[in-house]
């Protein structure tokens, strides 16, 4: 029985196929299987564009003849939120549909709950977009490789611009889940060792996707800080942003803010974009690198829409996968983590590399300012925040991340 | 000595006197009567006596047994059985085993996991039926029974754990005539045979005065007769209460 | 001084919202008793509508309010469309029945607001002339703030004219109070139904259309806000709309200044505030016990009869068919086998309690969750064998359940299931925020079985043996004296008093035993996954649980064990099929609610009967 997602890949697959190299697939024995899975229902708003990524991958792999001549089948499905969900369709894809490895995944603990089902069975697993440190480091497994920066990655970036500021006295707002807590740990110590002059005066924890963004904006006006560290996103930061506009709360203040220079979460507050933010993010309609250029364009020509951060995820995570194969010369899973680790890549970012030491890829983020312009968010004064920059020393790494893996 | 024996009892709902300093006695085998108009107390009477109501003041005490302010269940443990009003049976439960309920109550047996129902106490129970005139529709839901039945398995179930005494409100309400009288014989017959008390309120005062061997007349939570029927017809003050509907009178 | 002035402020104005959602809410649930699901799906719809007409008409103040207007009377009449298409014709089913069909409808939703608004967040235009803000102690508040303030007291007065000074709202109100007494006046059931509901759909609309100034409308809007009304009427007191505001009040307040001192106090504190109120006071602040409101939620059963020849052979050829799976089904097939396997024990646990219990559950997930980490912990932290968590998993859960039970003595019919639900949040934030012990929400990893359970074959068996064990004592207890005790108290509580019986201690005993069950369920259901994480003991496992309880038939033994394999075979056949398989998983639920009002298997059985020329009597 076809899935309804898999008989369109089968159909873009066979018309490209048709197309470029008719015969080849079939003589090499049929294409190679990879299962998808993502928080297609649960997140629609990052997960849609970063399926539109990966379909733009694949197909561009496809039309020049595929991977050692095969071509690339992606089998996907939706875990709905759920990781107990995930590790079954995971079950699903390696037993019923016999991919050959397995990628995606967004929510922290689905990818984890992958990565720890990948371990067990001994099955090759990127994770494309879950932030959690613990999926490199203190759950890091031989099979299973990330693609999008690191927690980690992504605080040191604004650590290192938020000691710049003269700010001593800071604010932090954060949603209450393992990676509000985690950027906000990595934020206070990284900047705490480059400025041991601060003191974080108020911390706010609202619920994720419920923030009371009134009461929450009151409290953190009424301890005064001088700069805020902003960890929300999605539709918490758009209201935690309404209301502080109104109240005045980030007037001479300095807000650095995690993630908001992304579309997926910058585009929504439209002409209300706060202003100065110091943010990670992607300029989209910035970026002239003739790479970031022909994705954007190719992008656009196929899916009428302009990309958004996970649309490069999910074409990056594809990309990644076909160079593995390509360099393992098969999709068997310990050839491809030998290939994995160490592989590099032309990314539309710039060169990445997959560590051998944590599995962790060097993809980075840009960091900048936000501002509007014609009515819209955009980041200014932005550079790309390679991400091997961000990293601690390989000794610290091998500390955080078990040595048997 | 009696079986059951009230002292001063006394209840009031948000300042209204329902009960007040009610005294009684029931003897053993004998049908005992509790008249008056709606809203006398009878009801609320019961309910104290049973345990579902909390009293105000008084002691009540069977065979000699201070039962004051027990729990409903420890007082039917000690031998009082109760119908209801408005009759209470498990209509999820077919007739027999609404009485194989009561039956594996007395015996202690609720709490077991493994036993099946069906085979436990299923004579017993029928035995009991056929006392009550139920035995044919042992089989049958008791959610779809006619009220009249419903009323008779309901005796079945009271008389299960062979109570000393016997609470009956109003078990006739809802039958027709000639049910009432053929129930209150039965019932009356089972009083003498098992020397059990038993405490009854009715309306039909033809159903009262034909089996009672004892009335009390209750009014605004008074006891104002207490005494054989003859006595209780004859009384000013019940005729008084029963005004100008001679009810009383006629029905001797 | 000033500051404590203004979190006041914030939190009058976080009370109308809620009071808003909760009102319509409280109305619906008062007169026609249905847990409405699809109010949360209402409040979103209203704001999405809202947001189509806002960007739509006029930028003016007539555009604007036009907007809001216009959003929440389309909402009113799509409320009363799900009553007269739907609703209507499930009336006779047993009660939280509804609930079902209400569940299937949100489902449709999410996917239809996704289809045609997008997955991307939208944000509203402002409100015009209420753009800035005042100046109110020397802190900037805004301007749109303090009309909120003012719309939900307003509203409040609104809803008390018109239901004491109308003949309409006293036909509600006696709808409310006792359901005979209002058919005994002469009150048209269906249409006052159609109308509480439009009513009730306004409300709920008009409360997500006034969120458009103030924030995001997005696709996620609807379940969280639904729980969190659902909180507010209960604690209000149900059918209570003064209540509700009150309600909405105290937890708004709470939550404006319960973050100065424990800002991570959000997750858990709607649900700390309704236990504690209903621990205290079990029919809300202003709730009245309700007239004619059956101790239990779940209608008298039919009678319990023997299997039938057909059953019986129908349960032979399955357990033959059981014991051959391995032969037959390749290794993913078996893992789907295996989990429908452990959801069938969660779901016939489930069913103890609300069918023969006549005792609804909104947080069953609980003890599934505590057993599942109770499993991983002793596995993970104590470095014990399986077999060592798959026995303290129901230990821990049945303590938990027996506690529980001790708690909610005095409650019955949806408080006590809105109480359950409580002392699930309270577990699952439990579970989230503490990280070092339970990983937070990045969960236990590693909980794999042994080498000899850890192929999908041997975990199989093992799994089936232990659920269909644990399964089949379930339903012998059922048929046995300690089942018929808990019928008795759920038939007629003070008829089983007056017959011995300890009715809130044999609830105890069942709510221990169920609670063990789905513990046992959660163990296995740990290792079977190898993970362990805070969605396990979530609201919407709870709710899974709950619909297939429903979907088989409450009154039926076999109906927990019907109601999961459909359930979760339909769950994991769309999830591959379609990319909107919410929508045909929501259609599925309501073409199943249509066509077997009693649950699969009491159409089933009295398919059975039918045939077998049993009284018609029986099956209702």
């Amino acid at each position: 029985m076809l899935g309804r997602r898999q008989f369109i890949v089968r159909t873009a697959v066979a018309s490209a196929f048709a197309a470029a190299a008719p015969y080849v697939a079939r003589a090499q024995g049929g294409p190679i299987k990879i299962g998808e899975i993502n928080s297609y229902t649960a997140i629609p708003a990052f997960t849609l564009p970063y399926r539109n990524g990966w379909r733009l991958a694949v197909d561009e792999v496809n039309a020049t003849g595929g991977v050692l001549g095969r071509q690339i089948e992606v089998i996907s499905r939706d875990d709905a939120g759920k990781p107990e969900d995930a590790v079954r369709l995971a079950g699903e894809l390696v037993n019923n549909e016999k991919v050959a490895l397995l990628a995606g995944t967004f929510l922290s603990n689905v990818g984890l709950a992958v990565s720890d089902f990948a371990r067990q069975n001994k099955t090759f697993f990127l994770a494309a977009e879950p932030l959690s440190d613990a999926i490199t480091w203190a759950q890091g497994n031989r099979y299973t490789f990330r693609l999008r920066p690191s927690t980690y990655m992504q605080a040191a970036m604004l650590a290192e611009e938020a000691a710049k500021l003269p700010a001593r006295r800071w604010a932090v707002v954060a949603p209450n889940y393992e990676y509000g807590q985690s950027a906000v740990k990595w934020f206070k110590t990284l900047l705490t060792a480059a400025r041991p002059d601060v003191q974080f005066v108020v911390e706010q924890y609202p619920s994720l996707g419920r923030i009371d963004a009134g009461a929450t904006v009151q409290a953190i006006a009424a301890a005064n800080p001088e700069a805020i560290y902003n960890v929300t996103f999605g539709a918490d930061l758009t209201n935690f942003v309404r209301q502080g506009n109104t109240r005045g709360l980030f007037e001479r203040r300095a807000v650095v803010s995690l993630l908001t220079g992304e579309p997926e979460y910058l585009d929504p507050l439209k002409d209300e974009t706060p202003t100065g933010w110091i943010v990670t993010g992607y300029p989209w309609d910035q970026i002239d690198t003739p790479v970031h250029k022909r994705f954007a364009e190719s992008y656009r020509a196929k899916f009428k829409d302009y990309p958004r951060l996970g649309s490069v995820v999910g074409y990056e995570t594809f990309r990644a996968i076909a160079a593995a194969i390509g360099k393992a010369g098969g999709a068997d899973a310990e050839k491809l983590v030998g290939a994995t680790r160490g592989l590099k890549l032309d990314s539309v970012f710039g060169p990445i590399e997959f560590r051998a030491i944590d599995h962790q890829s060097t993809l980075g983020a840009f960091v900048g300012k936000t501002a509007v312009r014609d009515g819209r968010g955009v980041m200014v004064d932005w550079r790309y925040a390679d991400g091997r920059n961000y990293l601690p020393p390989d000794g610290e790494v091998r500390k955080l991340r078990p040595q048997d893996t | 000595m009696s079986v059951l024996a009230v002292r001063d009892l006394a209840k009031s709902f948000g300042g209204v006197q329902a009960l007040a300093g009610v005294s009684f006695e029931v003897a053993a085998g004998k049908m005992q009567a509790m008249i008056g108009p709606n809203g006398a107390g009878k009801t609320t009477c019961f309910n104290l006596l049973d345990g579902q109501l909390r009293l105000d003041a008084g002691r009540v005490y069977l065979a000699g047994t201070d039962i004051t302010g027990l729990p409903t269940r420890r007082i039917w443990r000690l031998g009082v059985g109760r119908t209801f009003q408005i009759a209470g049976v498990f209509a999820s439960m077919t007739v027999a085993e609404n009485v194989q309920t009561v039956l594996l109550s007395h015996r202690r047996r609720l709490a077991a996991f493994w036993p099946r129902v069906a085979d436990l106490y299923r004579d017993e129970a029928l035995d009991l039926l056929a006392q009550v005139g139920m035995a044919e529709q042992a089989e049958r839901s008791c959610g779809v029974l006619a009220y009249g039945d419903v009323k008779r398995v309901e005796l079945a179930m009271a008389l299960a754990h062979s109570p000393r005494l016997l609470l009956m409100d109003e078990p006739t309400a809802g039958m027709a005539p000639g049910e009432r009288m053929a129930l209150m014989s039965l019932v009356a017959g089972l009083a003498r045979a098992r020397e059990m008390a038993v405490l009854f309120t009715e309306h039909d005062m033809d159903a009262v005065f034909a089996h009672a061997d004892r009335i009390l007349v209750l009014d605004r939570g008074r006891l104002i007769a207490d005494g054989s029927p003859a006595e209780v017809r004859t009384d000013a003050r019940v005729r008084a209460v029963y005004l100008g509907s001679d009810a009383v009178a006629e029905a001797g | 001084m000033e500051f404590v002035a203004v979190q006041f402020l914030n939190g009058l104005a976080s009370a109308s919202s809620l009071f808003l959602v909760a009102s319509g809410l409280s109305i619906i649930f008062g007169v026609t008793r249905i847990v409405n699901f699809a109010h949360g799906s209402f409040y979103m719809l209203g704001a999405y509508m809202a947001w189509t007409l806002a960007t739509r008409l006029s930028a003016g103040p007539l555009g604007f309010w036009g907007a809001i207007i216009g959003a929440a009377l389309a909402v009113g009449v799509l409320g009363a469309a799900l009553e007269v298409t739907i609703l209507r014709r499930i009336y006779r089913a047993p009660e939280m029945f509804q609930l079902l069909a209400t569940f299937g409808v949100v489902l449709v939703v999410e996917d239809l607001a996704l289809l045609i608004w997008g997955p991307a967040d939208l944000l509203g235009p402002r409100a015009p002339g209420l753009r800035g803000a005042v100046d109110i102690f020397g802190q900037r508040f805004p301007e749109y703030e303090l009309l909120l303030i003012a719309i939900g007291p307003l509203v409040l007065v609104l809803l008390w004219l018109l239901f004491y000074r109308t003949r309409w709202g006293t036909l509600v109100r006696a709808a409310t109070e006792d359901r005979e007494m209002a058919a005994a006046l002469g009150v048209d059931q269906r249409r006052l139904f159609t109308a509480v509901f439009f009513l009730g759909s306004v409300l709920a609309g008009l409360g997500g259309a006034l969120q458009l100034p103030r924030e995001t409308i997005n696709l996620n809007m609807g379940f969280a806000t639904v729980v969190e009304a659902f909180v507010v009427v209960v604690v209000g007191g149900l059918g209570s709309v003064p209540g509700a505001y009150l309600a909405a009040f105290l937890i708004a307040e709470l939550h404006a200044f319960g973050i100065l001192v424990f800002p991570k106090i959000t997750l858990v504190l709607i649900f700390l505030v309704m236990a504690v109120v209903l621990i205290v006071r079990p029919h809300g602040l202003l709730g009245r016990p309700f007239v004619g409101l059956p101790a239990s939620v779940v209608s008298p059963a039919a009678v319990l009869r023997p299997s039938s020849p057909a059953a019986r052979w129908v349960g032979a050829i399955g357990f033959v068919a059981l014991l051959a799976a391995p032969f037959a089904l390749g290794d993913y097939a078996l893992t789907v086998a295996t989990e429908i396997a452990i959801l069938v024990l969660f779901a016939a646990s489930l069913h103890f309690i609300m069918g023969p219990g006549g005792m609804v559950s909104f947080g069953h997930a609980a003890y599934f969750g505590l057993g599942a980490y109770a499993a991983a912990l002793v596995a993970s932290r104590l470095a014990a064998p399986m077999v060592a968590g798959l026995f303290v998993a129901p230990v821990v859960a049945g303590l938990a359940g027996a506690a529980f039970g001790w708690f909610s003595g005095r409650l019955s019919g949806v408080y006590l299931a809105m109480l359950t639900l409580a002392f699930a949040q309270i577990c699952w934030s439990v579970a989230f925020q503490w990280a070092e012990l339970t990983g937070g929400d990045n969960g236990i990893l590693g909980v794999w079985p042994p080498a000899w359970a850890a192929p999908a074959a041997a975990y199989y068996y093992l799994a089936v043996a232990l659920s269909l064990s644990a399964v089949l004592l379930l339903r012998r207890a059922i048929r046995a004296p300690f089942g018929y005790a808990l019928r008795a108290g759920r038939d007629a509580p003070l008829r089983a008093e007056a017959i011995g019986i300890d009715v809130a201690a044999t609830r105890r005993i069942a709510f221990a035993v169920a609670a063990g069950s789905a513990g046992l369920a959660g163990g296995l259901f740990a290792f079977f996954k190898g993970s362990v994480f805070p969605t396990y003991l979530s609201i919407p496992r709870s709710v899974d649980g709950l619909l297939m309880v429903l979907l088989g038939g409450v009154n039926s033994v076999s109906g927990p064990v019907i109601g999961a394999i459909v359930y979760t075979g339909l769950g994991e056949q769309l999830v591959r099929f379609t990319d909107y398989w919410r929508l045909a998983m929501g259609v599925a639920i309501i073409a199943l609610v249509l066509a077997f009002p009693e649950g699969i298997a009491g159409f089933a059985a009295r398919l059975a009967d039918r045939r077998r020329g049993a009284p018609a009597e029986d099956a209702r």
